[in-house]
């Protein structure tokens, strides 16, 4: 007989409006990878709330056996002290604090009434040694990259004995170097007899890693595949997932067929006073109309930085060069003048400064382009209710109503709100920062539909990425960047994975 | 729907609107109860809003303040040190009425501005740069009160802001017949854009409330309005206090709920960042919310004064606080992006209520700080308890 470490049975819970869980059954053996996948708003990360306690006993129906006993947490620590240790989606470290001291935040190693410094620094070597991360304990968070972050939260659930870790989406915002390690290291943990549930809209990963998969889909559980039977395969998790088959996630599009070049950059150099370096370097590019420009690149490679030298200069670098859009050289000062030229830019980090998080749909889609319903400077709510609705229906945002607060809503409905809210100012250069991350398969094929959409209506697109798959099945061309440089240009029959990964590690 | 079954669902949907009137009627009537019905009289009422007005004004600026995510605690000695120029003005100086006042306000909007140039242009803490502006307006007070302490102002116009009525034309049955015209005209304004508004709405397709739930809704405010204003007209009409602060209230109501302004002050509260990167000058913002700020403690102070009819060395005590008390009460969140203009009147009215319906009963002036402690501390976690149900 197979031993379970955790069975969730029949485990629903509702937020007001919303049914995010319907009868949930779910089975992790012991010492296995178990992804848990499913679209945008399945309710994976609901599950792992329940799981964890963040939804005490008591707010959900269902029973959470674990190690073959009923268990009822009324708090996070509850299930901590039984050894199931949660990372979320959302990164909760400290910046400005050491690595050891985030290590044993909340769990501090004690000589009587005071922390014993020492010690903690010495159980902290050692956790990092587990996890393969190569820094002094003494390290500050917020030197360190995303992918070294995450690896210090592993150390840190590590420290408190799991027997059961849960990750949701760790490798949302890592490049492949760094998933390809995290992934070593949770198959590690796993020859060491840690069990793991995975979130991940990576079906690659899920491919490599998993020894079982199970499928949410509406909140229900759909089916658990397992890989000794060869179950998990790419078309099966897509077909469950979204209930009909995708036949070709990119979907096909011609290149265009003019010459019409709508921005181009020549020696554009940007440095950033407070870093005190340059974080473009003379770089040359052109965009022509019709056309979608993959910019691939390491974290860090200075792509993000590109785009917002473009879109206004918000974070006030002193920039040389030149820009020329639709032929004419610009300065812009403002990113209030890089929306009037009709630039838009869809942050990679919805969260931190795309969303409006406490604010509802409507107001999100509307915030950057008032005017547009407001004509006088008053304005016409019914019209941003029409507006809303709009992109709500086109973008298939799921959303209980558009006065839901888009806090609320799941990764990539906030992703698609955010990108509503974009194409509201009506764009005709519309630059992508990871348009994708976090988001399912599904949506994503959605928003490639979109973006293809926009393309025969006449945008341009610079899309930011760094996941190889979907530059090389969009782009018409691709620049790669590795430190604020432009190290190469592919045609699209040039560019393969190999191609753009020794531009980008050169 | 059943009318009731419609109400109930309504009043659960935006309970935490509906929250402080509902607890402001509570204190209405408890004091209303407990003092024989002296409280509600109209002699009572009229001198309650009156002391609330040089609040309320500030509470309304100070609202926005916290929208933003920061916090203005020079308003208090601002506004003291405004109503003693005030006063320099119309005694030793001899200047006019109409150019005092003009004066004064365009003052307070500088040192609005310039609170505002220090926290957006020079990035120091709001706390900081305001509590050091409240030190030396606090300091320029006690120089311009100078060595009596106390400026008498003897212009009646002047005084009237704070103490007069609107002239009644003729009296009906007792009653103040321009205050009863007014609260006609205000009623039937909000009949007709609350029926402008449901049209709008219904052309555009969307749900409304069903017919009789509108018509319910329609009666029972103009029965409240109908209600205060026959108070009202019992005993002098309605004040040039209530009158100013009706004003700033519609302006500012209308500028935070329906402009393009609006809509990016609550934008830079909920996310500067992200406000930034969507073409909303968060420097511009900053600055206009303080400037405002600057120009509502000027009529604050010129309430104030007016009230006391001189200025004095402690006017503006203390008064940044009653703000931030009565704009915590009316549902301000400090987290940023969330907080109404109308709750920051009802937060005002609330206080003032419940200092004057205390004072009648006799009540001493510990429990009085206490009970007011009570109701802010009250307040918030009522706040923060429905937020978290709908989380
Ligand atoms: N606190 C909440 N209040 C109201 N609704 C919520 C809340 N949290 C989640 N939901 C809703 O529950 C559903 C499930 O959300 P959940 O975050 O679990 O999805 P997910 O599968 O993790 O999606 P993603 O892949 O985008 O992260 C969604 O419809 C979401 O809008
Ligand atoms: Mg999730």
């Amino acid at each position: 007989m197979t031993e379970y470490i955790l069975e969730m049975r029949n485990i629903s819970k509702e937020f007001p409006g919303v049914k995010a869980l319907t009868d949930v059954n779910f089975q992790v053996e012991k010492g296995e990878i178990h992804c848990l996948v499913g679209e945008n708003g399945a309710g994976k990360s609901t599950l792992m709330k329940v799981l964890s306690g963040v939804y005490p006993y008591g707010t959900y129906t269902g029973d959470i056996v674990y190690n073959g006993n009923v268990q009822q947490f009324k708090e996070i620590n509850d299930s901590v002290a039984i050894g199931i240790g949660i990372i979320y989606q959302e990164l909760a470290l400290f910046p400005d604090l050491t690595v050891y001291e985030n290590i044993f935040a909340g769990n501090e190693v004690r000589k009587g009434p005071v922390i014993d410094w020492n010690k903690t620094i010495r159980q902290s070597s050692e956790l990092l040694q587990k996890v393969k991360l190569r820094v002094t304990p003494e390290t500050l968070i917020k030197d360190l990259g995303v992918g070294k972050q995450q690896l210090v939260e592993i150390a840190k659930a590590l420290s408190k004995d799991v027997q059961l870790l849960i990750l949701d989406e760790p490798t949302a915002a890592l490049n492949e170097d760094d998933s390809e390690n995290l992934l070593n290291l949770l198959k590690e943990l796993k020859a060491q007899g840690i069990s793991c549930i995975m979130i991940s809209h990576k079906l690659k990963e899920v491919i490599e890693i998993a020894d079982k998969a199970t499928v949410l889909r509406d909140g229900k559980t759909i089916c658990t595949l397992d890989a000794k039977k060869g179950e998990i395969t790419e078309t099966r998790i897509i077909k469950n997932m979204v209930g009909r088959e995708i036949e070709d996630i990119y979907p096909k599009r011609s290149h265009p067929e003019n010459d019409e070049v709508v921005l181009s950059l020549e020696n554009w150099t940007a440095y950033d006073a407070q870093l005190g370096r340059n974080v473009v370097k003379n770089a040359n590019i052109s965009l022509k109309k019709g056309e979608i420009i993959g910019i691939a690149g390491l974290m860090g490679s200075g792509r993000t930085e590109l785009a917002l030298s473009i879109f206004g200069n918000p974070k006030k670098y002193k920039v040389s060069g030149e820009m020329k859009l639709f032929g004419e050289s610009k300065t812009l000062k403002h990113t209030s003048e890089a929306i009037k030229e009709r630039i838009a830019y869809v942050t990679e980090d919805r969260k931190g400064d795309g969303l409006f998080l406490l604010q509802d749909i409507k107001s999100n889609i509307s915030a950057a382009h008032l005017k547009g319903i407001a004509p006088k400077g008053v304005l016409n709510l019914n019209e941003e209710v029409k507006v809303g609705a709009r992109y709500k229906d086109s973008l298939y945002i799921k959303a209980s109503s558009l006065e839901q607060v888009v806090g609320k809503l799941s990764g990539g409905n906030q992703q698609k709100v955010s990108l509503g809210k974009w194409l509201f100012t009506g764009p005709k250069i519309l630059i992508l920062d990871e348009p994708t991350r976090g988001i399912d398969v599904g949506a994503k094929f959605e928003i490639y539909t979109i973006m293809n959409q926009l393309i025969s209506e006449g945008l341009s697109i610079i899309m930011i990425s760094s996941e190889l798959g979907e530059v090389l099945g969009m782009s018409d061309r691709v620049y790669v960047m590795a430190e604020g440089e432009i190290k190469g240009e592919l045609t699209s029959e040039q560019a393969t994975q190999e191609a753009i990964m020794e531009l980008a590690t050169q | 729907m059943n009318l009731l079954t419609e109400a109930r669902t309504i009043v659960k949907q935006n309970i935490r609107d509906y929250g402080m009137y509902i607890a402001l009627v509570v204190i209405l009537l408890t004091f209303a109860v407990l003092s024989d019905g002296l409280f509600l009289s109209s002699r009572n009422v009229s001198n309650m809003l009156d002391s609330a007005g040089y609040i309320a004004v500030l509470a309304v600026g100070m609202t926005l303040v916290i929208v933003i995510r920061h916090i203005d605690l020079s308003v208090g000695f601002a506004a003291g040190f405004l109503g003693a120029i005030a006063a320099l003005f119309l005694t030793n100086m001899g200047v006019s009425v109409w150019i005092t006042i003009p004066v004064v306000l365009i003052f307070g909007i500088m040192i609005g501005l310039f609170n505002g140039f220090l926290v957006a242009k020079i990035g120091i803490p709001s706390f900081v740069a305001t509590l050091a502006a409240m030190l030396i307006f606090r300091g320029a007070l006690l120089e311009a009160t100078g060595a009596s302490g106390t400026i008498v102002i003897n212009n009646d116009a002047f005084n009237a802001i704070g103490t007069g009525f609107i002239p009644s034309i003729a009296e009906v049955g007792g009653l103040h017949l321009l205050t009863l015209l007014v609260g006609l005209a205000g009623i039937l304004f909000y009949i007709y854009s609350e029926l402008t508004n449901r049209k709008d709405k219904q052309k555009y397709g969307f749900d409304v409330m069903s017919f009789p739930m509108f018509v319910a809704k329609l009666l029972f405010v103009s029965a409240i309005i109908g209600y205060v204003v026959w108070i009202l007209a019992g005993y002098n009409g309605l004040s040039w206090t209530v009158v100013i602060v009706l004003l700033v209230v519609v302006v500012y109501h209308f500028l935070s709920s329906k402009t393009v302004l609006g809509r990016h002050i609550y934008a830079v509260g909920s996310n500067p960042e992200a406000a930034h990167l969507s073409g909303i000058n968060v420097q511009k913002i900053t600055l206009f919310v303080f400037g405002s700020m600057g120009f509502l403690a000027a009529l604050s102070g010129i309430l104030f004064t007016a009230r006391l009819q001189s200025a004095t060395t402690t006017a503006g005590t203390l008064f940044e606080l009653d703000a931030i008390a009565a704009a915590y009460v009316g549902g301000v969140s400090s987290a940023g992006g969330v907080g109404k203009v109308t709750g920051a009147i009802v937060g005002a009215v609330v206080m003032a209520a419940l200092s004057n319906g205390m004072n009648l009963l006799g009540v001493g002036a510990s429990y009085q700080y206490m009970i007011r402690g009570g109701v802010l501390a009250a307040a918030v976690i009522f706040d923060v308890m429905t937020r978290r149900q709908r989380a």
